[in-house]
């Protein structure tokens, strides 16, 4: 019996064959690999970001679940956020004792500096973290805790210690120190933390107003 | 089975003869790019010759199954699918060096260094012969970036190792080592330039070492009438 398909066809169909078993089973070894390191994966990312949130707002500061008390913010100047930005809001015994705001510096060196930013129910930065930024490696980059100490600096400081015209960098005449070669990086960053205090300032109220349903539905991961 | 010969034969073509980074010139993309310090060019080169050791036995095992007009995208996505399982386990395990190589580790898929080994030698050679010049080949690679990453970490910041913590943990921070003290860093051997300069350098060397063992051979054989 001859077959009633050209060889060509026959030939197409076989390639087409082999190769959809060859995605079959590379699928199958995706979704294997997948599902057996999603659980760590994930469980990695949660304990950074914890791990990263108690850097800038110390543990004892908060009993609650921070990660769980996350809340989405509308992009705000103050924040130099143009999309909605993330804050989570410590409490202690239900009183009011924190909150964790990311902020963005636009004016860096190199385009966005983003910021994760710590302070207490009195309105004082508990810690500064650099989160992602494109600053020259050796020169601007000493914003980063990995590289240097300096962000340390903006700990315990608030919008009267120092005064208002000393929040700037020391070339410019205020209280923080830069390093020579790179002012615009600093600069941004104290623009930046100086701004976020203000934001903090005028919302003050909502943050220690308790209102559980807010906290009831936490806002969506956001996928970075 | 392998004799010692060609075994010897293949690493000699992996190392040296044909070296990736140094004669071949493939895949500098992530050579150029990951190659800032020694950790990470170790860490980014050992995972390229784990996804070319796996890729190469893989091809060279289904190698009489895949037609020839299709083998390119078969080889390819042999090699995604590796990549993407690696990628997935570095996350999972190694977070912190996961988050440094970004997005290397997938783009080892796009390095053209694995599918032309895939495709020029063990889509026509046994696994194990096949394994074998991946790891050369990966070695050779490996190699290359591990100096180049030495030279610009010692000259762009005077320490060598720093990162190692990324891998093994905060403990490991002791491994350090601070070649320089009080070194005000290079820049220029940090950025994109320090890497195409200190390749260049390497090239150079290789070339004239090359050059040399020809004028020796040379010298040595009798002169033509």
């Amino acid at each position: 019996m001859s077959s009633p398909i050209p060889a060509a066809l026959r030939n197409a169909l076989r390639t087409g064959t082999i190769l959809f078993v060859f995605a079959l089973i590379g699928t199958a070894l995706l979704a294997f690999t997948h599902d057996r390191t999603e659980p760590t994966i994930t469980r990695g990312q949660l304990a950074a970001k914890r791990a990263l949130l108690s850097q800038v707002l110390p543990a004892e500061l908060y009993d609650n679940d921070l990660l769980s008390s996350q809340q989405s913010v509308p992009p705000d100047d103050l924040l130099g956020t143009r999309q909605p930005s993330t804050m989570w809001l410590a409490r202690r015994g239900g009183e009011f004792s924190g909150v964790v705001l990311e902020a963005v510096a636009p004016d860096g060196y190199s385009g966005d500096i983003s910021l994760l930013i710590g302070i207490d129910a009195d309105g004082t930065v508990t810690g500064v973290r650099v989160t992602a930024h494109r600053e020259t490696p050796g020169l601007g980059d000493y914003i980063d805790r990995a590289k240097s100490a300096w962000i340390d600096q903006f700990a315990g400081k608030s919008l009267t210690h120092p005064a208002p015209k000393h929040w700037k960098v020391a070339k410019d005449g205020g209280a923080f120190d830069a390093r020579a070669g790179a002012t615009i990086t600093p600069r941004a960053v104290v623009k930046a933390v100086r701004s976020a205090l203000d934001y903090f300032a005028r919302h003050r109220a909502t943050f220690v107003a308790p209102l559980p349903a807010r906290e009831a539905k936490p806002v969506k991961e956001k996928s970075t | 089975m392998m004799t010692m010969d060609e075994f010897r034969s293949l690493f000699h073509n992996g190392l040296i003869k044909q070296n990736t980074g140094l004669v071949q010139l493939l895949g500098l993309c992530p050579l150029l790019a990951i190659s800032n310090n020694v950790v990470n060019a170790l860490s980014l080169g050992l995972a390229t010759m784990l996804v070319m050791a796996a890729s190469s036995g893989a091809v060279s095992g289904v190698r009489h199954f895949v037609p020839n007009e299709i083998r390119i995208p078969v080889f390819v996505l042999i090699i995604a699918a590796l990549v993407t399982v690696i990628d997935l386990a570095m996350n999972a395990f190694v977070h912190p060096l996961y988050l440094v190589l970004g997005i290397f580790i997938p783009l080892i898929t796009t390095n053209c260094i694995v599918l032309a080994r895939a495709d020029a030698f063990a889509s026509k050679n046994h696994p194990l012969h096949s394994v074998v010049d991946a790891v050369a080949m990966g070695l050779g690679l490996t190699m290359v970036l591990v100096v180049l990453g030495g030279m610009r970490e010692l000259a762009g910041q005077g320490t060598l190792l720093s990162g190692i913590d990324l891998v093994f943990g905060e403990e490991s921070k002791q491994f350090v080592l601070h070649v320089l003290p009080d070194y005000q860093g290079f820049l220029l051997a940090i950025l994109p330039p320090g890497a195409f300069i200190a390749l260049g350098l390497l090239i150079a060397a290789h070339n004239w070492q090359k050059a040399r063992a020809e004028r020796r051979v040379h010298a040595a054989a009798p002169m033509p009438a």
